[in-house]
């Protein structure tokens, strides 16, 4: 940890960026968002297995982007999100300085985003256990299992979208929800109305999602939507072998077409 | 039905007549449909309503005809989304809903006495043309009576006949404008933008009330010329345009600092604008 | 209003649950789902738990539904038809083993469904509510009733407020009118008071500020222009979970739904904290980013309702601090407020 603090603070006092986006102590126990500003704040950088909210959400908050240049810290989830923002042209490659933190918690100095590349290749970070788990047994479900449990599981969703605010993916300056003509989404919680939602949801993130799971940790009613679009990652892998996020160069899977792209799935 | 009334629950109304009054705007006048209805109705000037086709949601609108013409409502409205599409597909027989009025109302009473300079530009003639025709209407209160009003294009510029009825009055003064590009060859009006032709005109500020709708950047650069005119903050009078839903302080949606501003506008003073947060 | 002093012996609680039920009363009462509570409209007593601090919703619910149908619609060719709702229909219902802060919240609602027009959804559904309220023996630090003039064991807005003792009996302050006519209804469950002291048996909720002090800082205009909206606000993600948590959050929508039979005019729940709460067509916002909402959420509640409706729209509860994403904490920052402002 002292090897983060020092960069940050290293990268404060030479002005090379205006502000760290990482984790500071919050309240009750909690960690939460920090934002770095001064060489003297450094020290409350701090990173443990708390530390799990994808910070990368903040690079496309206009206020966050107004502080200046922006450094972050950046687990492997947002890392990936960085590289996915990079070819979605939402942040120019390399404007972003990424403090890493590989997935055996060390320190990374990344200096530009090829480097990044380059420790995604064999350092992925993969779904938890009881996640896959989940996942499996939802797959192993009927049509109509799978429906019920889906339609059970999500009708107590209230729509505060704190899912969708919490995806650093979920940038869009109008959700699909929001458009009113047609309107697609019912606005109000409703029970099939959720579902629309969240497959929505589900199928514009395939192929974008970086795995971290926040949109299911944020819910205040402890919905697990993550599982959606987690399940999206898997069968985007079946299907084309790619995963969202480990480089720059190629667009979203789902915007790209390749000649042997396996047409199956269509059927 | 219960004693207390369903403050929701809009009068119907039936679309008597509509008038294309340039690209995507239209005026429609409106009747009740329950005579009953139309009996117990009275409104003034400044106030505005919801109006809705049923099925598509409501949409706020002031309503655009005097309060001293009785009998039928009249709105103007631009097709910009959702509602207003809808109501766009109407045709004249059709019924539609409306509730209201809401809102405080122009002082007229007030400005008995006094001239009044009318400014106004594009869209927001409409939230004008109410309080207009009801201080042309008590012609022999007012001393002066000027109106600016400016719109993009000669196309842009709606109410085209009652600007010629304006026109044509003595008592009036009408100036209306269309902004560098927007003339055809045979305009006759003022080439500029409204608070341009206004420092122009240069109108004096004794004993003038001076009323301003338009759209913010309007607003914005006619304000100071206003008071350099020697206008007081508590002379100069416009409207507020926040998102609005039911209309009576309640769902939130228009809250600006302590004020609702469809409870206690839309109708403001700048001396009253100043003291609120810049949240419009 | 005076108030009367009985007690319950703790295994005639389900005899007063079962009066209640058998009068047709609907028992709104927080019961165990997965690793929350929530209220829930309950069948048997056995479902209720009182093992709790907080549920994570409200029960604002009962009154402000997430979606309340104003009015039907009939469509035939050019002709419309309205259809009033049947308020006959609305339930009456026994809130069972709310906490005080809770109760209090119907009280910001009705400052705000009933202040100038009256809402008669609101109106009639909080006149068939009968209020049993429990006060509180556990709090975390996330409680701060004691700092908005409430405490664990407040009264205010309860028809009834069971207390806990030491030997599981209940202490049962009748504070309204209908509290009392229940009580007098059920002569063998609300029995003669014991001794004990309510005081003891309530759990010691720290005041962190005190909203007297607060509210007119609040209202002051340095603080509405203080930086200190910004720095603090970085973080939300502007999303609704603090509001529709919230016991006193009103805010809402109205929508319309003209599918097939279903043609109603509803409302629901929204938010301020929503970007597209306040956009217009036109792109405009007038509260364009984040620490603006933030800032409307708070000035609504601690500057702009004590003026206009005189009532703080926050009874300390600490639900949206629990629910928040991001861990924006209300009772942080408004004690910050109260010091440095
Ligand atoms: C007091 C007042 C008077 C108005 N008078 C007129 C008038 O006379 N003529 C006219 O053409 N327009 C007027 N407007 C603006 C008009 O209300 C909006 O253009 C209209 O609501 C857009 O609705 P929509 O459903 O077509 O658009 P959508 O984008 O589909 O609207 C969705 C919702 O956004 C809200 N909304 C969007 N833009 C605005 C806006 N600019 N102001 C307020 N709410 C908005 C409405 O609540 C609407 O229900 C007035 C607004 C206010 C507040
Ligand atoms: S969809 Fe959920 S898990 Fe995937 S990137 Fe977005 S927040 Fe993270
Ligand atoms: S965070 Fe939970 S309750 Fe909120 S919209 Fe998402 S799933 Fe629904
Ligand atoms: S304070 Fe928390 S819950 Fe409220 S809008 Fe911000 S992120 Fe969402
Ligand atoms: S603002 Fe937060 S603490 Fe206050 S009443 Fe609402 S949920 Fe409870
Ligand atoms: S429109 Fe609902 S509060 Fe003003």
């Amino acid at each position: 940890m002292d090897s983060l603090r020092r960069k940050a603070q290293q990268l404060l006092e030479s002005k090379e960026v205006d502000c760290i986006i990482g984790y500071n102590e919050g309240s009750s126990g909690n960690v939460h968002a920090g934002f770095i500003t001064t060489p003297g704040q450094a020290e409350k950088l701090i990173f443990d297995d708390r530390c799990k909210q994808n910070l990368g959400v903040y690079l496309t908050k206009h206020e966050v982007m107004r502080l200046g240049k922006l450094a972050i810290v950046a687990p492997v989830p947002v890392m990936r999100t960085v590289l996915i923002l990079t070819y979605e042209c939402q942040i120019v490659e390399n404007s972003v300085k990424v403090l890493g933190i590989g997935l055996d918690g060390q320190f990374l100095d990344f200096n530009e985003y090829a480097d990044i590349e380059k420790y995604l290749t064999d350092h992925c970070n993969e779904h938890p256990e009881e996640d896959k788990k989940l996942i499996e047994k939802i797959s192993a479900m009927s049509v109509e299992e799978r429906w019920d449990f889906w339609h059970e599981t999500l009708k107590p969703c209230i729509k505060c979208f704190a899912c969708r605010q919490a995806c650093p993916m979920c940038y869009c300056v109008r959700c699909q929800v929001e458009c009113n003509q047609p309107q697609w989404i019912p606005v109000q919680s409703s029970e099939l109305g959720n579902m629309e939602w969240h497959f929505m949801r589900a199928m514009h993130l395939a192929g974008r999602c970086t795995g971290c799971g926040d949109c299911g940790r944020s819910c205040p009613l402890g919905i697990p939507v993550h599982l959606l679009t987690f399940k999206m990652s898997d069968v985007v892998l079946d299907n084309f072998n790619t995963k969202a996020g480990l480089t720059i160069k190629e667009p979203s899977t789902l915007s790209t077409y390749k000649a042997n792209d396996k047409e199956t799935f269509i059927r | 039905m219960s004693s207390i009334e369903n403050i929701y629950k809009p009068y119907l109304m039936r679309v008597e007549k509509i008038t294309n009054e340039a690209p995507d705007v239209r005026t429609f006048r409106l009747k009740f449909a329950n005579p009953e209805d139309a009996a117990s109705f009275s409104f003034k000037a400044g106030q505005f309503g919801e109006y809705s086709v049923l099925g598509e949601g409501e949409s706020t609108f002031c309503i655009a005809s005097a309060p001293t013409r009785k009998d039928y409502i009249e709105c103007t409205f631009r097709r910009v989304g959702k509602v207003t599409s809808a109501l766009s597909k109407l045709e004249e027989g059709d019924t539609m809903s409306f509730r209201g009025p809401y809102g405080n109302i122009f002082p007229i009473e007030d400005w008995k006495g006094k001239n009044l300079l009318y400014i106004a530009g594009g869209i927001a003639l409409p939230p004008m043309r109410c309080v207009i025709w009801n201080t042309v209407d008590l012609r022999q209160d007012y001393k002066d009576i000027t109106i600016l009003y400016g719109a993009r294009t000669v196309a842009d510029l709606v109410y085209k006949h009652e600007l010629q009825e304006w026109t044509d009055r003595p008592d009036i003064k009408l100036v209306t404008t269309v902004d560098p590009g927007g003339e055809t060859p045979d305009w006759k009006g003022e080439v500029g933008f409204v608070p341009t032709v206004l420092e122009k005109m240069a109108p004096s500020s004794e004993n003038t009330v001076a009323i301003v709708c338009g759209p913010p950047v309007m607003i914005k650069f006619t304000l100071p010329i206003l008071s350099k005119l020697g206008f007081k903050d508590e002379d100069i009078f416009t409207t507020l345009e926040n998102r609005m839903k039911c209309g009576f302080g309640k769902c939130g949606r228009c809250n600006v600092g302590k004020v609702f501003v469809c409870k206690d506008g839309p109708v403001f003073t700048l001396a009253q604008l100043k003291e609120l947060p810049q949240e419009y | 209003m005076s108030m009367e002093i009985k007690s319950i012996q703790k295994d005639s609680l389900d005899k007063l649950f079962n009066s209640l039920k058998s009068r047709g009363n609907l028992i709104y009462a927080p019961v165990k789902v997965k690793n929350e509570v929530q209220f829930d409209f309950v069948e048997k007593f056995e479902q209720i738990t009182d093992d709790f601090i907080q549920t994570t919703q409200s029960v604002k619910n009962s009154v402000f539904p997430k979606i309340e149908t104003l009015f039907k619609f009939v469509k035939t060719g050019k002709e419309v038809k309205m259809l009033d709702m049947d308020m006959s229909l609305i339930p009456e219902i026994v809130i069972w083993g709310i906490h005080p802060c809770d109760v209090w919240g119907f009280d910001s609602l009705r400052a705000i469904f009933t202040w100038d027009t009256h809402d008669m959804f609101f109106e009639k559904r909080m006149d068939k509510l009968t209020i049993i309220g429990m006060s509180c023996a556990k709090a975390d630090d996330y409680c701060f009733c004691t700092s908005v003039n409430l405490g664990p064991g407040s009264t205010k807005g309860s028809d009834v407020l069971l207390t806990k003792t030491g030997n599981g009996d209940y202490i049962a302050e009748l504070v309204s009118d209908k509290g009392k006519a229940l009580a007098t209804s059920m002569p063998d469950v609300f029995v003669q008071a014991v001794q004990s002291k309510k005081e003891d048996f309530l759990v010691v909720v720290e005041k962190r500020f005190d909203s007297e002090s607060l509210i007119p800082k609040m209202q002051k205009k340095e603080t509405f222009d203080s930086p200190f909206w910004v720095t603090n606000s970085l973080r939300c993600l502007g999303c609704g979970a603090c509001a529709y948590v919230c016991p006193t959050c009103a805010c809402f929508d109205i929508q319309d739904e003209g599918y097939g039979a279903r043609n109603i005019r509803f409302r629901c729940w929204d938010s301020c904290g929503l970007k597209q709460f306040t956009i217009h067509t036109s792109g405009h916002n007038p509260r364009e980013v984040q620490s603006q909402r933030w800032r409307q959420r708070l000035m609504h509640k601690f500057a702009y309702m004590p003026e206009r409706n005189k009532v703080t729209g926050c009874v300390g509860c600490g639900k949206c601090s629990r629910a928040c994403p991001v861990d924006m904490n209300i009772a942080e920052q408004l004690q910050e407020i109260d010091q440095k402002m």
